[in-house]
């Protein structure tokens, strides 16, 4: 059941970590608990609300649905591996400004679905946004401006306004 | 229905000048928005202290049984295992609402009420050893047979819940207003019709989590995540036999409340707490959605029989009610919740009779409480969607027969007393029907029947109310500090909850105006006990209104002590300046002024042990026109009260009756005075509008004998990105004399104004009447076909 440790060599906002962990740990439990990146939330630990969203290889997962072993080897940004420095990636920032930010607990898993998105999809529709949108709850239901702050930051991103 | 004189005290201390506001009124981006986005803010869960012990909950498997022996021997041998515990460890204590209804112990020990509920608890080096512990516990039951809807609860000879609680009441009123036989025998027409609203999540994303910790034998701290953290203080402070000098809570960002399960406590609290004490090291506490869907807090369900009758013109003459609802396992904060849905039935249309009796039953349920729209939400949904049923038979436009009951706003320094003595100085309502028709183009709206092909759309309008500033009859103590630092930034503390509304922000702000500085020389300190003064808490739309008012009652004292430096300078008196844009200057001469930096440095410096603080407190809930009085039903719950009118269109397949709230929407709010409009929109739209979709089309717990079957936000459903629809949100201003810079509550009126709405509009689409929340699929489908075959 419990299982003996294994080696674990991953690379987490551009930075190499080996570790040893359980088979069963599950990757939002690994970035919390041993890389201390709390950023990412815990909420159903079934799939259902998203919060725990991260970036593996350019696709946005459910950190809590996954084992941390089957990041073995891919390369992991989490809400803590966007800004740079001091300087805010254009999704933070519109969602800052924005007023897509109540209560913040579905916050950084949202955003890093949607830099997922817009990285794949530059200029995606209303559609598109609220399709990716959907996969993360929200209980204040900020949707409409959150969607619009997507908006606003993918217009951005390609190098409008 | 007198209208009253605003007394001479209770005249405004605001001023109404909009236009010379810096900062309140105009859009502000929120102060805690960049730790929100950047991960750096922490929650509950996020909280880690070194050599910190995990702890798991062992869970009844049955919702009703006695509790013969719990053996925790295997536990205690399990390596890695620090502390276990069991209800017994807790010494006979019971806590509840108020002193009258202190039913529920930390752990149960002689007997489970509920399913899921905590019975013992394990503190372990991680979590998987904690949840394994929890498996060796053994645990030994003798099961009983439980009720487990009101209805079975009030049968003669029914088990009962609580041994000494007879008939398994938990609470019952009874109140009359008037004389509804007279209005009813004087009426035109008069209609019967009995609603449901189920049992619903409160549907925040963040579980409940706490770490608790024991500095020494006699000094408790505790990181939780408690929308109003002060109850916990005083909770745990019995609890334990602490002093409350020595209780120290400290309130991490809050993941949404809505009402309930963080305002007071779960099992996870008290465990982690005594399991701290028991391991003498810090020990945390993380539930999960799970855990949080099956046994914390949810709204009550309700079965409101609704009498109204009416003149032939539409007038409301009189209405009776009769409320049943499922109170769940403990009183919790029923006697409130039950107390609201009747006490609101007076606003927002003029009623000259009314007559209620509401009962709340004990079942074997998981324990129900406050929701967003607490009580309000399920009597005012009966009311306005029986109000469309019985403008269709008379033949009165829903947007007129509102219009011609709707409560006048009373003329300025006049007060409107309902019938069971509210007092209103402001009320938007009629105005808000005006715009939101308006906005809409109802009459255009209206003619128009649209169907195309298999999909049928309508339109459907609602109004209702909220109260702002709950008044209560104890715990009222509302303060802030506002301590000047020598450098001219500024620290505010006042014992509010952010859960996620705002409040801070607003806190922010109302300071900065208030002091005539900018928003980003405020530092608000979030509530830790050992520092800031006490408070209620986040909960009865209270935060704004009372906490805001005593922010500003603080940074007006500091302010004073300024001016009154500032004004010796001049050789002028301090009333004779004013500080605005870091300015303070004498208002005859602006050209006599000082920058606030050397000000605050002069006042620091030059001023023998001075150190500049300002005190406030709130008065506005206590002060009061008379006291709610429970056994009658009347008086004031809320400092003042915000109205709302939504209109709503729904598309309808009339193949599979699936239904969908179109973007075609808009909801005019009366919220006083908008503090920050965007906010506004934002709690208005995703806090209030979409959740109250969510309750008319969506949400609603499936029970069978105490499991809940449904416990996911998928399954349960909460509505998603796509469906939620976007509206329009339209400010009415109204200018209340009691809020701070004329400030109502937002948006939780608004959350109950969905649901009629969206089920009225249901009924112009498909002209079929769903009486029963939510109007799923299934349901909508038969009724359609029942309409079919009668024809």
């Amino acid at each position: 059941m419990k299982g003996e440790p294994k080696e674990l060599r991953f690379t987490v906002n551009g930075k190499l970590y080996e570790l040893q962990v359980k088979p069963k740990a599950l990757l939002s439990d690994v970035l919390r608990k041993d890389l201390k990146l709390t950023g990412t939330k815990r909420g159903c630990l079934e799939s259902t609300c998203g919060v725990c969203t991260v970036i593996l290889d350019g696709k946005a997962v459910r950190s809590c649905s996954i084992l941390a072993l089957q990041a073995n080897g891919h390369q992991v940004t989490t809400i803590e591996g966007l800004a740079q420095g001091d300087k805010l990636h254009p999704i933070q920032e519109a969602f800052i400004n924005h007023g897509a930010v109540e209560c913040g607990f579905c916050i950084p898993g949202r955003v890093m679905m949607a830099k997922a998105l817009l990285d794949e999809n530059p200029d995606p529709s209303r559609e598109e946004v609220r399709l990716a949108m959907q996969g993360i709850l929200c209980a204040d239901s900020g949707y409409v401006k959150q969607i619009e702050a997507v908006e606003i930051a993918a217009g951005k991103m390609r190098g409008g306004e | 229905m007198a209208k009253k004189k605003v007394k001479k005290e209770e005249k405004p201390g605001v001023i109404l000048k909009p236009e010379e506001y810096s900062i309140i009124g105009k859009p502000f981006p929120r102060v805690d928005a960049r730790a929100k986005v950047t991960g750096e803010a922490k929650f509950a869960a996020d909280i880690e202290m070194p050599d910190m012990l995990w702890g798991a909950l062992k869970r009844s498997p049955y919702a009703h049984a006695r509790i013969l022996h719990i053996d925790t021997a295997k536990a205690e041998r399990l390596p890695g295992v620090k502390a276990v515990i069991t209800g017994k460890d807790f010494g006979g204590f019971k806590w509840g609402w108020s002193r009258e209804t202190r039913d529920e112990e930390p752990l149960a020990t002689t007997k489970v009420r509920y399913l899921y509920e905590g019975v013992a608890a394990v503190a372990a080096i991680d979590e998987d050893i904690a949840q394994e512990a929890c498996e060796l516990i053994e645990v030994e039951y003798e099961s009983l047979p439980g009720v487990f809807d009101p209805f079975e609860a009030m049968e003669e000879g029914a088990p009962l819940v609580h041994d000494d609680r007879l008939g398994n009441i938990c609470v019952e009123y009874h109140w009359d207003f008037g004389d509804v036989e007279k209005g009813f025998a004087e009426s035109y027409l008069v209609q019967e019709d009995t609603f449901h609203t189920p049992r619903m999540a409160k549907g925040y994303i963040e579980p409940p989590a706490i770490v608790a910790y024991w500095t020494d034998a006699t000094h408790l701290t505790v990181h939780a995540a408690k929308g109003s953290p002060y109850f916990s203080y005083r909770i745990l402070s019995n609890c334990f036999q602490l002093p409350l000098s020595n209780v120290r809570v400290i309130q991490p960002f809050i993941g949404s409340d809505f009402g309930g399960t963080k305002n007071d406590m779960v099992n996870g609290d008290f465990a982690a707490t005594m399991l701290a004490k028991t391991a003498g090291k810090p020990v945390k506490i993380v539930y999960t959605q799970f855990d949080e869907l099956t046994t914390c807090l949810r709204r009550h369900p309700m079965w409101v029989t609704i009498k109204t009758g009416v003149t032939q013109d539409g007038k409301l003459k009189a209405i009776q009610t009769k409320v049943i609802s499922d109170g769940g396992a403990y009183t919790r904060m029923s006697p409130l919740s039950n107390y609201l849905t009747g006490a609101c039935m007076t606003l927002p249309y003029q009623l000259p009779n009314f007559k209620t009796d509401i009962y709340c039953y004990f079942t074997n349920n998981p324990s129900s409480a406050a929701m967003r729209g607490h009580g309000v939400y399920h009597t005012r949904f009966a009311g306005d969607v029986q109000m469309d049923m019985m403008a269709e038979k008379l033949g009165i436009d829903p947007v007129e027969i509102r219009l011609r009951n709707a409560i006048k706003n009373p003329k300025p320094g006049k007060l409107y007393e309902t019938i069971s003595k509210l007092h209103l100085a402001t009320c938007g309502v009629e105005e808000c029907i005006e715009k939101a028709a308006e906005a809409i183009n109802w009459k255009e709206k209206k003619k128009k029947k649209r169907v195309e092909g298999y999909r049928a759309y309508g339109v459907g309008v609602a109004a209702g109310t909220f109260l702002s500033g709950a008044k209560l009859s104890g715990h009222n103590a509302c303060a802030a500090i506002v301590r000047i630092c020598e450098d001219g930034s500024v620290n505010l503390m006042t014992g509010a909850t952010d859960v996620g509304q705002g409040s801070d922000s607003i806190m922010c702000a109302l300071t900065a105006e208030t002091l005539g500085i900018r928003l980003e020389d405020i530092d608000l300190k979030r509530v830790d006990t050992a520092h800031t003064p006490v408070d209620p808490g986040t909960y009865g739309s209270r935060v704004t209104v009372l906490a805001g008012e005593a922010t500003v009652n603080a940074a007006k004292d500091a302010k004073r002590q300024l001016l009154e430096i500032a004004a010796k300078e001049f050789g002028v008196k301090p009333d004779e300046m004013e500080i605005k844009n870091k300015k303070a200057f004498v208002k005859t001469k602006p050209e006599m002024n000082i920058s606030w930096e050397r000000l605050v440095r002069m006042a620091c410096y030059t001023t023998p042990g001075m150190v500049v603080i300002g005190k406030g407190q709130s008065t506005r809930g206590i002060s009061v026109y008379g006291l709610t009085d429970f056994s009658s039903g009347t008086g004031d719950f809320g400092t003042n009260y915000s109205f709302t009118a939504q209109i709503q269109e729904v598309e309808v397949d009339m193949e599979t009756g699936l239904v969908r709230c179109t973007d075609n929407s808009v909801i005019a709010h009366d919220c006083g005075f908008p503090l920050n409009p965007p906010a506004v929109d934002t709690q208005v739209v995703g806090g209030a509008y979409h959740p109250g979709v969510g309750a008319a089309l969506y949400c609603e717990f499936k029970m069978d004998k105490g499991l809940t079957v449904n416990p996911n936000l998928v399954d349960y459903k909460l509505p998603r990105a796509y469906e939620a629809p976007m509206t329009e949100v339209i400010h009415v201003i109204t200018n209340d004399p009691f809020g701070p810079f004329g400030a109502k509550e937002a948006s939780e009126g608004s959350t109950c104004t969905a649901a009629p709405a969206v089920i009225n509009a249901l009924h112009d689409a498909a002209a079929i009447w769903i009486k029963e929340l939510p109007a799923k699929p299934e349901k909508v489908y038969w009724a359609l076909k029942e309409k079919r075959n009668n024809k």
